[in-house]
This record gives structure tokens, sequence and C-alpha cells, in this order.
């Protein structure tokens, strides 16, 4: 089982991809977490360009093939005037075309988040959370807003907070069982 | 109520910097504590025969809050300090009243961001004592006030309901007070 973690952030040292880090020693025995981080390589979105060579586009493919050959997605991303990045919006654009075939439809799907202030990006998240289920996704309810994000992981990339540590458990077990079942019923169809 | 002492403290004290602080405890999220000193606090307090005063300054610059640095300006800007017009919160105050049984409990005015508002501070006080570093007491004090009063103001909706950040500021006052002048025999 695999599931692709997105980084909202580009920057290197980036929190949220110590995010995703932490998030994939949580993981348990026989799913991996696999990152895309290429975001900052797709074009802006454009429905012209997606289809006269949306599909030739090799970042725009690889990102589809990544989201396809994954069985949940897990976002982590700063926030940006109280919203997601703009990188982020438009690789979720990306992916979500065409709609009817998207890869990211009935995907079980989860944002958790990290940021420098007190509040852990938690508008970001919300926001993650209705664009990725605007586009079909199946999404988690829960958050996970890491705040003073600077100081939140210790020398092993663990989060210091038990409680925040024992809420990331939670969240990606909740996310693995939820790509449990969505492969099962896949399996069942299939029968 | 309280039986007051007749001399508790006699001539002027000024807070040892090192020893003293200046707390703030807030909600957020509705669930999370922050908490953060003004460092740079002077202090004296001056009694005789008319009773105790105490007067009080901090510099918001001296805020505990030092990165990330889009943190720092944020709260120093006008949504919560504004320092750049107001770099000092100051308290003056009314009466002391210092109990037998070691509570404090002192009225007076505190400003912030330039508005001057009545509280009041209930804790505790520990007599002079000879020490190596001189004739020394202590004032321990907290109160509650409501940011917004004094143009705090700064909130937000969470997206999960509530407010990002609470009304209500729990402010703690630890005062080491050195005697500056001997007594007069």
């Amino acid at each position: 089982m695999r599931v692709l973690g997105l980084s909202g952030s580009l920057r290197r040292g980036s929190h949220n991809r110590a995010l995703l880090r932490a998030a994939a020693a949580a993981l348990p025995t026989g799913v991996e977490l696999v990152t895309w981080d290429r975001l900052a390589e797709l074009p802006a979105y454009d429905e012209d360009l997606d289809e006269a060579l949306g599909p030739a586009l090799e970042p725009v493919r690889a990102l589809r093939a990544a989201i396809a050959a994954a069985d949940a997605l897990l976002i982590a991303t700063p926030e940006y005037n109280a919203s997601l990045p703009g990188a982020l919006k438009n690789a979720l654009d990306w992916a979500s075309r065409p709609y009817a075939t998207n890869p990211l439809h009935g995907k079980p799907a989860a944002v958790v988040g990290a940021s420098t202030g007190l509040f852990g990006a938690v508008w970001a998240q919300a926001e993650g959370r209705k664009v990725l289920a605007a586009i079909g996704a199946d999404v988690l309810e829960r958050e996970l807003p890491v705040g003073q994000a600077q100081e939140a992981f210790d020398a092993g990339g663990r989060l210091r907070d038990p409680e925040l540590r024992a809420a990331l458990d939670v969240l990606v077990g909740d996310l693995v069982d939820r790509a449990h079942q969505s492969a099962a019923a896949h399996v069942a169809e299939a029968a | 109520m309280t039986a007051i002492a007749t001399q508790p403290l006699t001539g002027a004290y000024t807070a040892d910097p090192v020893h003293s602080s200046f707390a703030f405890a807030v909600r957020y999220m509705g669930v999370s504590t922050f908490r953060g000193t003004l460092d740079g606090v002077t202090a004296s307090l001056t009694a005789g025969p008319d009773g105790v005063a105490l007067e009080g300054a901090a510099q918001v610059e001296s805020i505990s809050i030092r990165a990330p640095q889009q943190f720092r300006d944020h709260v120093l800007s006008a949504d919560f300090f504004d320092v750049a017009s107001h770099p000092r919160v100051v308290f003056r105050s009314t009466d002391v009243a210092l109990g037998d049984d070691g509570r404090a409990k002192v009225d007076g005015e505190l400003t912030i961001r330039g508005v001057s508002l009545p509280v009041r501070a209930e804790g505790t006080w520990a007599p002079e004592a000879e020490t190596l570093s001189g004739r020394r007491a202590h004032l321990s004090l907290e109160t509650t006030v409501d940011r917004t009063a004094y143009g705090l103001a700064w909130n937000a909706d969470l997206p999960s309901g509530g407010k990002a950040l609470a009304n209500d500021v729990t402010l703690t006052i630890e005062l080491a007070l050195v005697a500056t002048a001997p007594t007069e025999a």
C-alpha cells in the first residue's frame, strides 16, 4: 500500500516536508509514503494548454500518474494569506482534470499542516479539505495543526508534543484504514 | 476583611530586573495556552506613612516572541501592541494592601497601547529579609484583563467554529524588590 505525500511548501528545510517525514514514520508496516516534490515544475493551469498537450506535459503526466499509483493522498500545507499556497492549489487543479476520470476521485485523502505561527495552518487545511472534496476525493475530516513549527520537531524528526504525535498517529491510521476499505471495495467490484 | 500590617515594608524598593517578570498567558484555538513575557521590567515600590505605592513599566519590544520574525512583527503591529506608537506598558497603583496573612491586593491603573483602565491584581507578598544581596522583599500578583478593551483586537474565525484567540489574558507579575536606601533609624 502506498500513500502519496505532497508538501505545499517548496522551500528547502520546509516544516511541512518534516511533517510528511514524521507521518511516514507513523505508518504501519507494509505502507510506504512516497513524496512528489515537483509542484514548481507545473505550469499555471490553463484549460487550452491542458487540451492541447496536457498529457504530453511531463510534470502533469507524472503528477497524475503518481496520484493514480497511490492508495491515498496526504497533503502537508503551510498557510499563505489564510489559504493554500498557489503551487499546491495549481497542482490540485491539474490533478482534477478531466473531472470525470480524475485520479483523485474517490481517493482517500487527508490534510495536515505546519506553520511558524500559533495556529498551524488551520485555515489552509480547511481550504485543502474543501478543494479535495470538490474534486471528489474521499476526505478525512480530521486536521492536524502544528503551530510554532520551528520548535515542533526533535532532532530525530519526531513531533515533540506527545499529544500532536498521538493525533498524527490517529490521522495516519484513519487514512490507511480508509485506503484499505477503498481497496477492498474495488476488489469486490471487480469480482 | 484582611488585617493590614502596620508597617510591612519601609522605604523605597526597586525591582531587580533579573528576578522580576511580567508574564502573560492567553488561550488560542480554544484548547491551547500561549505564554510569554515582557522581560524589560522596571518597577519601584515606596512604603511610607501614607501607605504603599507601586509603579512599574515594561518595554513592549522586550517581548519574548522573537522568532519567527513574522510572528513578532504581527504581535508588535497595530493588530496588537502597536509598539511604534506605544512602546511601554505602564502600571500605577492607587491602593496597595499587604495583609498579615501574606496576601496582597493592588488596585491601580494599567496602561496598554495608550489605554488606561482600572485593574485589581491579587497575590502574595513576602516581607523584607536581609539577604546576601541586600534587603529584599517580594510581591507576586495576578490579574486578568480583556485585551480588546485595550485595543489589542486581532482575531479570526476558526474553520471549525469559535475564535482563534481568547480575549481574556492572564497577567502574572513577579517583583523581586530590593531596598534602595537604608531604613531610617
